[in-house]
């Protein structure tokens, strides 16, 4: 999974044709290193949708500019847009039932 | 066919495996996918584990008792366990469509956060609404919180969260607190704590995010309303049977029943262990503890049907 940072951030995700799953996470937070492996698995079985990953302690702009207060947090955005927003470490098939209209 | 299967992944669940493996047992330990290692994966320092003088970080002394499993042969499977069958002899496991079938199953699934049940916490849940400090305390940098709560688990909240927020208030329904002395002294002691007592928090407000409390107040059944930035609730937990809550004998307080000192419950070869036994204790040594008696429990239970 690629990790975006606030610099790269406008040309993978927010100009990105697909849709793209955000993962907003930090090393502290242990359920996100839960999480973290199923999205890998997640992003192995699909091309429709890219899944990426901010870290948030690097890139605190861009938890303030989402209003990121609890992780994990994981958004869809599609054409520049949040069109989905997932909050909490989820099993794989609940994350795939809240992503099914990407996958 | 396995002997052993373990569902859960705190102390019970991993000390239980710590003695079937070393038992030759082989066990297989069904870990959750994300709630893998239990409580003490979202806890900061544990100070009252024995073994560990100058305290262990929560998430590593539970990937130590992880490795100390496997060591001896657990296979763990981050995985979640979707059903259960537990008549005769053969107890099966469902995980979605794959099948485990074992002779004996211990069942360690701790307990789950409780809620408030007010109105706007779900909707504002990761909006502002926290069950957990060290996930979500750094997104409070220079804000006004309020724990809820008045055990050890809220005075650690409270203190963690003082490390990144301006002012914290515990707002506790009773004038008198469940938490330790020592904690409890050390949040008195603490100067951005305050404490709001014989209050409840009866709504949590905001549209996007939460604003502000409504606090009602225990004795008077008057209501007040106070501004906060973030709301983290620690107001305990519940145990975590909804696997078995049809099949197995649960006492009044939501805890699984078993026979005396034992982990036996009401059916044969199936044992629990852990915080999902224990309404009164839930600590990781006796949750550890408790896991072992379960692994002896299910050794003699073959031993006796071999």
């Amino acid at each position: 999974m690629k990790n975006v940072t606030k610099d790269s951030f406008q040309a993978d995700v927010l100009n990105s044709d697909k849709p793209v799953l955000v993962d907003f996470w930090a090393e502290w937070c242990g359920p996100c290193r839960m999480v973290g492996p199923i999205l890998e698995q997640i992003d192995g079985e699909t091309d429709k949708i890219e899944i990426v990953k901010v870290n948030v302690d690097e890139n605190p702009e861009l938890a303030q500019q989402f209003q990121i207060t609890s992780i994990p947090n994981m958004k869809v955005f599609k054409g520049g847009e949040v069109v989905k927003d997932i909050i909490g470490a989820k099993p794989k098939a609940a994350l795939e039932a809240d992503l099914a209209d990407f996958l | 066919m396995h002997d052993v299967i373990i569902i859960g992944s705190g102390p019970a669940g991993y000390t239980a495996a710590i003695y079937a493996a070393r038992a030759n047992l082989s066990p297989v330990l069904f870990a959750s996918s994300v709630e893998s290692g239990g409580d003490l994966m979202t806890t900061t320092d544990v100070e009252n584990y024995p073994g560990f003088p100058t305290g262990i970080q929560g998430p590593e002394l539970m990937f130590n008792m992880q490795q100390q499993a496997e060591r001896f042969g657990t296979e763990v499977r981050l995985e979640d366990v979707t059903s259960l069958e537990l008549d005769g002899d053969v107890k099966k496991v469902w995980v979605g469509e794959e099948l485990f079938e074992t002779k004996t199953l211990i069942f360690a699934t701790g307990s789950a956060y409780r809620k408030l049940g007010v109105e706007g916490e779900e909707r504002l849940s990761g909006r502002g609404i926290s069950w957990c400090a060290t996930c979500d305390g750094f997104f409070f940098k220079g804000k006004n919180l309020v724990v809820v709560g008045g055990g050890d688990s809220a005075m650690e909240e409270a203190m963690f969260l003082t490390t990144f927020a301006d002012k914290v208030t515990i707002v506790h329904r009773s004038e008198t607190f469940r938490a330790s002395p020592v904690m409890l002294d050390r949040a008195r002691a603490n100067e951005k704590i305050e404490f709001i007592t014989n209050s409840a928090v009866s709504r949590v407000i905001g549209e996007e995010a939460v604003t502000s409390l409504e606090l009602t107040d225990t004795v008077t059944g008057a209501t007040s309303e106070i501004e906060i930035d973030g709301l983290f609730i620690a107001i305990g937990s519940d145990p975590r049977t909804h696997l078995i809550h049809d099949k197995l004998t649960l006492n009044d307080d939501g805890t699984i029943v078993v026979d005396g000192r034992s982990s036996k419950t009401n059916i044969e070869g199936v044992f629990a262990a852990g915080d999902v036994v224990d309404g009164t204790y839930r600590q990781a040594v006796t949750a550890a503890a408790s896991g072992m008696v379960a692994a002896l429990d299910a050794q003699h239970h073959l031993e006796d049907h071999a």
